[in-house]
């Protein structure tokens, strides 16, 4: 049959019930047919019956197109199809896929937004179906913001039902058996009399009909593989050393190079020596790259020594030089001329403060990065007719823009082979590491060259999460928190990453006061006011962007006005929460640690937080003892809720590790700088918690809450400010600077 | 230069002070072995010479003075040792990265001690990062593996 008449009939994307309606304008354009890519790829007798799942005679290819940065997510969007689709997804070969439109990313854009998460009113609703809408026009294909399952649950179910439905039609056309006595089970299709007829089997068949679309998705209460402890499909190949990360491909022929950027971001060169380095042993060529220089090696040693040798002249970049001007520049824009936003401004502040006996404190939070343990990396071929990447991005559309932007070649000549990622935290959402990896390799065309950043590069070329500080004034009366002001104030997230990777978004920056003006509180005097301090170097989203400072502000002085009150801190917040899904999880950490207050004895504390990011309500209580080594933590209560819960056994790690991610940072983690450079470049001065400080953890996911979340980062934000609250309890000192280190040692 | 990994010999020809991590990376292709930080600090990097877990990326190729195993000399997924059953059994790894090191420092604890608490797990094992904070997990899986090698 034609393939024209073919591509037609599937030109329907199957994520379309997914795709919220309701937006008039411009609905016609933006809710129309995504081509579905893999048709362009089929060899004969192959199907692909919707983006997500392609059939031949061989075996079942499922595409997950979300980066697994170390979340699981490649395990989880395999679950998902695979639980309509009856296979078993650990028979399947799971494939990232190329960047293509249908693998879009909705919920995003979604998120940018001046509503808060719980707020899902008509206007909210409106703008955040619009905004899934330019999206999915733009092609975004993301993976961040704990949004893959919130994001593709439906969509990749509804893929794995369809392909089903259609193995049905094509067996019933094969056999004259009524599709609705046919049944199926682990890859085949059953006939009423016991046959088994393979999904492979079928493909050719299934290829020349029209795909089932009038599909019912399963209710919970019929999954055999959703909800239940099921293994991650990667976890066999990551404890014996047999999973291959960006890092690790091998390709013949191959050279090896390595980076040397200005430490100073973005300063440029007036001019370089190159002639050390090319003598060194094994050095073959040093290539000018965005940022600074490279060395090509026939090893990643010989590439490193040999980078060092180089001797440039780097120009000063634009920013200020010093930690201490940093800071200064922050508070300088604490006035009205950089006033961001207002997004919360609840009964009358001005009026409530003036002449009352103010609480006031200062916060401060600063720049940190990302430095997943695998360094970054990508391998590049480039040829004449084609550029093919080996490399792990949480933006492979911007990878394959910028392959096309250095090289030349058209998009359909890019070729992106996704690996999964030895932790990102937010760092692969930037692409720079590729670009420089694609300008080597275009040097040397024919050659695959494999580009490896030193840990020092790593660190000093990081994005960083921005400085951040915050102001809070208040007042209490009779037990109660009245009023709560807090002025919030950073270098713009959104103008600085958004710019490098989309489109900046008009209007305010919601990230600079996420985990702030999005908080459920119902105080009767509330305001949260955002500061774009002017930019300084680059930043980048850092897990939990915005919240991961403001949480530790906004709980902090709560905290405090809560301590000045008089008041219980769980009791507290729980008479200021009106939300449900947040108050449950409050009640809930509460009936898991037993809470009565923060004295639970001599030199010892308890704290506690809540914080509502990415759509996640979770509350952590954490106990800390003063011990003659240091302060250790004892143990930490964490209860969330991201409504379903598809993969549970993960689902707590994601717990514990943001927890422990928020911890470690909180207790001894910062990048200063001098001279314009980072001066912590290696883990012995950034090292985050190690397995002796680890504390007991205790979690409980409520699976109450009607909308479906992504876990990757939500526990994040309130374990700083849970620690903070620790240990004013035991030490009567409350840090309100990070990294705690500063004020206390730590076990 | 001549060296034995996880009995096989094998002939590389690389500097003396080029570090054992690059030579098994670059060199041989044993790409299990991770670079994590190049100076000690996260165990990423972790082999065992004659028996003994050590940094890799410390070790310079003159100086190794034994047979190096790597993990897969440990246990291949066709044939799993003790420790890495433990270790998916209690799904620890995330994104994975540090476990090759992780496994191998285990190891060598578990060949030492074949009974460890807490407090032996973490004088072992505080030398290897986790970025991901897997370490709630590595501490349960080292207890099991001990479990199950003792009543191997």
């Amino acid at each position: 049959m034609g393939r024209a008449r073919t591509i037609a009939r599937r030109s329907f994307l199957i994520g379309s019930a997914a795709i919220v309606s309701g937006v008039a304008f411009g609905a016609w354009f933006v809710t129309r047919a995504t081509p579905n890519p893999l048709l362009g790829e089929l060899g004969e007798g192959e199907a692909a019956l919707t983006p997500f799942v392609k059939i031949t005679p061989e075996g079942i290819t499922l595409i997950v197109p979300r980066a697994d940065v170390g979340q699981g997510i490649a395990s989880t969007q395999a679950m998902l199809i695979a639980e309509e689709l009856d296979i078993d997804p650990s028979t399947a070969t799971l494939d990232p896929g190329q960047p293509h439109p249908a693998y879009f990313n909705g919920s995003v854009a979604a998120e940018g937004l001046p509503f808060p998460a719980w707020e899902h009113g008509f206007v909210a609703r409106t703008v955040r179906d619009l905004m899934v809408n330019v999206a999915r026009l733009s092609g975004s294909q993301f993976t961040g913001g704990s949004s893959s399952v919130a994001d593709l649950h439906e969509t990749l179910r509804l893929a794995g039902a369809t392909a089903r439905e259609t193995l049905k039609a094509a067996a019933a056309a094969r056999t004259g058996v009524p599709m609705a006595e046919l049944r199926t089970e682990d890859g085949h299709v059953i006939l009423p009399d016991g046959t088994h007829i393979a999904y492979t089997a079928l493909a050719a068949e299934a290829a020349a009909i029209d795909p089932v679309t009038d599909v019912t998705l399963r209710p919970a209460s019929n999954w055999r593989r959703l909800g239940k402890a099921y293994q991650r499909l990667d976890i066999v190949a990551k404890s014996t050393g047999t999973q291959d990360y960006g890092i690790d491909v091998v390709l013949p022929g191959m050279l090896h190079a390595t980076v040397r950027a200005n430490p100073g971001r973005g300063g440029g060169m007036a001019g370089y020596i190159p002639n050390a380095a090319l003598a060194m042993p094994g050095v073959r060529s040093v290539v000018e790259v965005n940022e600074g220089l490279a060395v090509v090696a026939e090893n990643t040693w010989f590439a490193f020594q040999a980078a060092q040798a180089l001797e440039v002249d780097w120009l000063p970049p634009d920013y200020p030089a010093s930690s201490a001007e940093m800071w200064q520049a922050l508070s300088d824009a604490h006035t009205d001329e950089f006033r961001n936003s207002r997004l919360r401004d609840d009964g009358d502040v001005e009026a409530a403060l003036d002449g009352a006996t103010a609480i006031a404190a200062e916060y401060r939070a600063p720049f940190l990065a990302h430095a997943a343990l695998e360094p970054l990396s990508a391998t590049v071929l480039v040829e004449s007719e084609r550029v093919t990447i080996w490399t792990a991005t949480q933006v492979p559309h911007v990878v394959r823009d910028a392959a096309v932007a250095v090289t030349g070649l058209d998009a359909s000549q890019v070729t992106l082979h996704a690996l999964p990622a030895g932790g990102s935290f937010g760092r692969r959402l930037d692409h720079d590491y590729v670009v420089q990896a694609i300008q080597i390799a275009a040097s040397m065309p024919g050659t695959p060259i494999k580009t490896t950043w030193s840990r020092e590069e790593d660190m000093t070329h990081d994005f960083p999460r921005p400085l951040h500080m915050a102001l809070g004034r208040g007042t209490v009366a009779d037990g109660r928190v009245v009023t709560y002001d807090l002025d919030t104030i950073s270098p713009s997230l959104v103008q600085s990453w958004f710019g490098r990777v989309f489109i900046v978004p008009p209007g305010p920056d919601t990230m600079l006061v996420w985990g702030a003006f999005d908080q459920p509180y119902a105080i009767p005097n509330y305001r949260i006011t955002g500061y774009a301090a002017p930019p300084m170097m680059p930043v980048g989203s850092w897990r939990s962007p915005g919240a991961c400072s403001n949480s530790f502000f906004h709980e902090s002085f709560l905290s405090e006005l809560i301590h000045a009150a008089g008041a219980d801190p769980l009791e507290e917040r729980l008479r200021l929460i009106a939300d449900a899904d947040s108050r449950r999880v409050l009640e809930a950490v509460g009936e898991m640690a037993n809470w009565a207050g923060a004295d639970i004895g001599p030199g010892r504390g308890r704290g506690i937080a809540f914080a509502h990011t990415h759509g996640v309500p979770v509350a952590e209580v954490i106990d800390v003892t003063m011990t003659d080594r240091g302060l250790r933590i004892d143990a930490v209560w964490i209860a969330a809720d991201c409504g379903t819960v598809f993969d549970p056994i993960n689902a707590e790690a994601q717990l514990t590790g943001a927890a422990i991610f928020g911890l470690g940072h909180a207790m001894n983690c910062e990048l200063t700088y001098e001279n314009h450079a980072v001066q912590q470049t290696n883990f012995d001065a950034f090292e985050g918690v190690r397995l002796h400080q680890t504390p007991r953890f205790h979690t409980r996911l409520l699976g109450l809450a009607g909308r479906v979340r992504g876990l990757g980062e939500p526990a994040t934000a309130p374990a700083a400010p849970a620690l903070a609250d620790a240990i004013f309890a035991a030490t009567g000192q409350r840090p309100r600077e990070m990294p705690f280190n500063k004020a206390v040692d730590f076990a | 230069m001549n060296l034995t990994i996880n009995g096989t010999a094998y002939s590389v020809d690389l500097p003396d002070d080029m570090p054992l991590l690059w030579a098994l990376r670059d060199g041989l292709n044993i790409t299990s072995v991770k670079y994590g930080c190049g100076i000690a600090q996260c165990g990423a990097c972790t082999v065992h010479i004659g028996g003994q877990a050590v940094r890799s990326c410390q070790v310079a190729l003159a100086d190794v003075w034994g047979e190096i195993t790597t993990i897969e000399g440990l246990g291949t997924p066709d044939a799993l040792h003790a420790i890495q059953e433990a270790w998916i059994a209690h799904q620890v790894a995330q994104c994975g990265y540090c476990q090759s090191g992780q496994i191998m420092q285990a190891a060598d604890l578990l060949a030492q001690n074949p009974a460890p608490t807490d407090a032996d797990i973490d004088a072992a094992m505080s030398g290897n990062l986790c970025r991901c904070g897997t370490y709630p997990r590595i501490r349960a899986a080292v207890h099991a593996a001990a479990s199950a090698m003792r009543e191997a």
